[in-house]
């Protein structure tokens, strides 16, 4: 049976062109770059490369970029590294959409001191940007918003919020993981100070991420024990990571138009089929700004397991925002901070899609759906006679 | 991933007996869409009194479905007093296991069960009721409920009982009291957790006092509450008089009243003395400004 992978919010395949120029830093060239011979130094200018290659995606300088092992290190690093350099201030304030490696973070800090605010956002996942200004005092040290929603793919107005931000003269953090690669950003252009990405959301290695540190923004490293991205984060490189990051970011600059022309329309279809096909369905989050990948829909009285079960024996693959899939009891606190109801939240699933994704796979899934939904509806005692 | 049977996959996949019964002897609605499973047992009787046909229909996970499936398998022929000894360990072991997040599922199928009989017994008037009183606000858990959980599968752990019945899976403010019915199960008292260097009992100082309040609020109160986006913070000891001030959420529900007396104040009599009272802020302008607030 073929897999349909419609999990690209999670994961993506690495493109074969990022796999081939990694494989030799895995046998052969494996030098350290640190090392005072040419065996290792050669690969210190691959790594300047790679550094190079991410810096062109995201519109900064090179001595920008920070490698990390991935997304959640940027965003603990961004966080608590700012914390520890400002130790004067005690107030955070993010969302409560949030990825946990932010809300997590943000929360622990709580109980060392610092006053959280978690802003609420509306019915399309959208926070108010009044509110935000309102919060944001002499205290507050760092403000770390999503650049766009894992889950519903919501698109937050960074480029506002960190002129904000800015001139309130707090740092502002974003976790750009599912954003970069998907739409067009350009850092040179905007007010932010610190920035997270992960290679394998956009056809790099899984283990390797970028956290941009805007020129002069004062961070406490995070991992000390070496001098390695000029002191701010010790210890050896991931040199076939780095590398496999590298050629990643090169790739997505060149694809990102085919993000947001045919992934879009394939999105586009997939979506309004289901809609069409489908009675009580409903696409959680706003529908005009959202990351061109991504849809997630909620499917009245029925569980969202059982549809990602059900789905999974035709080869599709999608994600649920229901409880039983986190083994938890509550549904996704994301489309709980929306507002959506338990019912609808229950049966939410997330489609996210790829440049490897085909209109031949749109269709068989379209095909493939409702009988699904139509079988688990079945054995509801909710749908209404 | 869960790790599913071949017989869970089985009886989610191809579901015996699903629909409803025309004209049921019994019937039992137990979950609700809020919940995120609900089951709807019916049931019919022959002349002997065995159960000639059961059917169910269940809204949940691939779980939930194979164990109302297994459920309607296993009662179909028998008496209603045989049935009735249907347990929640029947169901799970039928399916080969169940992942231990799961076990509520087994259990949702027994509840049903009983749920139905009690209906055919009472001559189909009267609606299942709950036994006992409600520890698990969030999921409408009774004590009865957690004890007959806990006996019928030796349940240890407050963790064990939220996989088994739900209780404490919600806002967490019940997992205390989900404890004492253990310990009074179990019949004795689970060792006090040794990291806790300061104890209720103890003579304390002042300064232990407020730390074992602050304590307490941090590692009791605090995640409860953060469970529904609200916060709280102490702001001042006076003697037995506890000041705190809510936040997030908290600060504009209008269950906080009840929450102060249910879950602040009972959890720091329990954990530090039986004496403390609580009392709120008063004055909310020199506090932070709250976010919830226009």
């Amino acid at each position: 049976m073929k897999t349909i992978y419609f999990d690209n919010n999670a994961t993506t395949k690495m493109d074969e062109q990022v796999f081939e120029e990694m494989k030799p830093y895995f046998s052969e060239l494996y030098g350290n770059p640190s090392s005072m011979h040419t065996f290792g130094g050669q690969i210190g200018h691959k790594i300047a490369h790679a550094r190079e290659q991410a810096a062109e995606l995201l519109g900064c300088e090179p001595s920008e970029i920070v490698f990390t092992s991935g997304g959640t290190e940027s965003d603990n690093t961004a966080i608590k590294g700012t914390l520890y350099a400002a130790p004067n201030k005690r107030k955070i304030i993010t969302t409560r959409v949030e990825h946990p490696a932010v809300l997590a973070v943000c929360r622990e800090s709580e109980n060392r001191g610092y006053s959280i605010i978690e802003l609420g956002v509306d019915k399309y996942g959208m926070i108010d940007l009044a509110e935000l200004e309102h919060q944001i005092d002499d205290n507050t040290v760092i403000v770390t918003i999503m650049y766009a929603n894992n889950e519903t793919g919501v698109i937050f107005p960074i480029d506002k919020i960190s002129e904000l931000v800015k001139s309130k003269g707090a740092i502002f953090h974003t976790d750009a993981v599912q954003a970069v690669g998907k739409i067009p950003l350009d850092l040179s252009k905007s007010n932010i100070d610190l920035l997270s990405i992960s290679a394998h959301k956009l056809h790099g290695p899984k283990g390797v991420g970028v956290l941009y540190v805007r020129k002069g923004t004062r961070l406490s490293p995070y991992q000390l024990g070496g001098h390695q991205e000029s002191g701010k984060r010790a210890g050896t490189e991931n040199v076939p990571g780095i590398i496999g990051l590298g050629k990643a970011c090169e790739l997505a600059k060149e694809n990102i138009k085919l993000e947001n022309n045919k992934v879009k329309k394939l999105r586009d279809k997939l979506e309004k089929a289901i809609l069409k096909n489908c009675p009580d369905c409903r696409v959680n989050g706003d529908i005009a700004n959202r990351l061109p990948n991504t849809s997630n829909i909620s499917f009245e009285y029925i569980e969202g397991e059982a549809i990602l079960l059900m789905l999974d024996q035709h080869g599709i693959c999608a994600s649920s925002g229901s409880a039983c899939t986190s083994g938890s009891l509550e549904p996704s606190h994301v489309l709980r901070a929306m507002g959506v109801p338990f019912t609808a939240a229950h049966g939410s699933i997330r489609f996210s899609l790829s440049k490897y994704n085909t209109e031949d796979e749109i269709d068989y899934t379209v095909k493939t759906i409702p009988p699904v939904i139509n079988r688990l509806r079945e054995l509801s005692p909710f749908v209404p006679k | 991933m869960w790790d599913y049977t071949d017989k869970v996959r089985d009886h989610f996949f191809n579901p015996r007996n699903v629909g409803e019964v025309e004209n049921p002897d019994g019937v039992g609605e137990v979950g609700s869409l809020a919940c995120g499973d609900a089951l709807k047992l019916t049931f019919k009787l022959d002349k002997s009194g065995k159960i000639k046909d059961a059917r169910f229909k269940t809204f949940g996970c691939a779980s939930a479905i194979a164990s109302s499936s297994v459920l309607t398998e296993l009662i179909k022929g028998k008496t209603l007093d045989e049935a009735a000894k249907v347990t929640n360990k029947d169901i799970a072991d039928y399916l080969g296991g169940l992942p231990e997040q799961k076990m509520h599922c087994s259990v949702m199928g027994r509840e049903a069960l009983e749920a139905a009989i009690d209906n055919y017994r009472t001559g189909g008037k009267k609606k299942h009721e709950l036994e006992g009183n409600v520890v698990c606000t969030c999921f409408g858990v009774t004590d009865k409920e957690i004890e007959r959980v806990i006996r019928e599968n030796n349940l240890s752990t407050v963790e064990d009982v939220t996989n088994y019945c739900k209780a404490g899976g919600g806002c967490g403010g019940c997992k205390g009291e989900i404890e004492k019915i253990i310990q009074n199960v179990q019949g004795e008292k689970l060792k006090e957790n040794a990291s806790v260097s300061l104890q209720k009992g103890a003579k304390l100082t002042n300064i232990q006092k407020i730390q074992l309040i602050q304590q307490t609020i941090n590692e009791q109160i605090k995640p409860a509450l953060r469970e529904h986006g609200g916060n709280i913070e102490l702001i001042d000891v006076e003697g037995n008089k506890v000041i705190v001030a809510f936040r997030g959420m908290c600060a504009q529900c209008k269950l906080a009243e009840y929450t102060m007396k249910d879950v602040v104040e009972a959890r720091l009599r329990e954990y530090v003395s039986d004496d403390l009272f609580v009392e709120e802020a008063g004055d909310s302008s020199e506090l932070p400004h709250n976010h919830m607030e226009e």
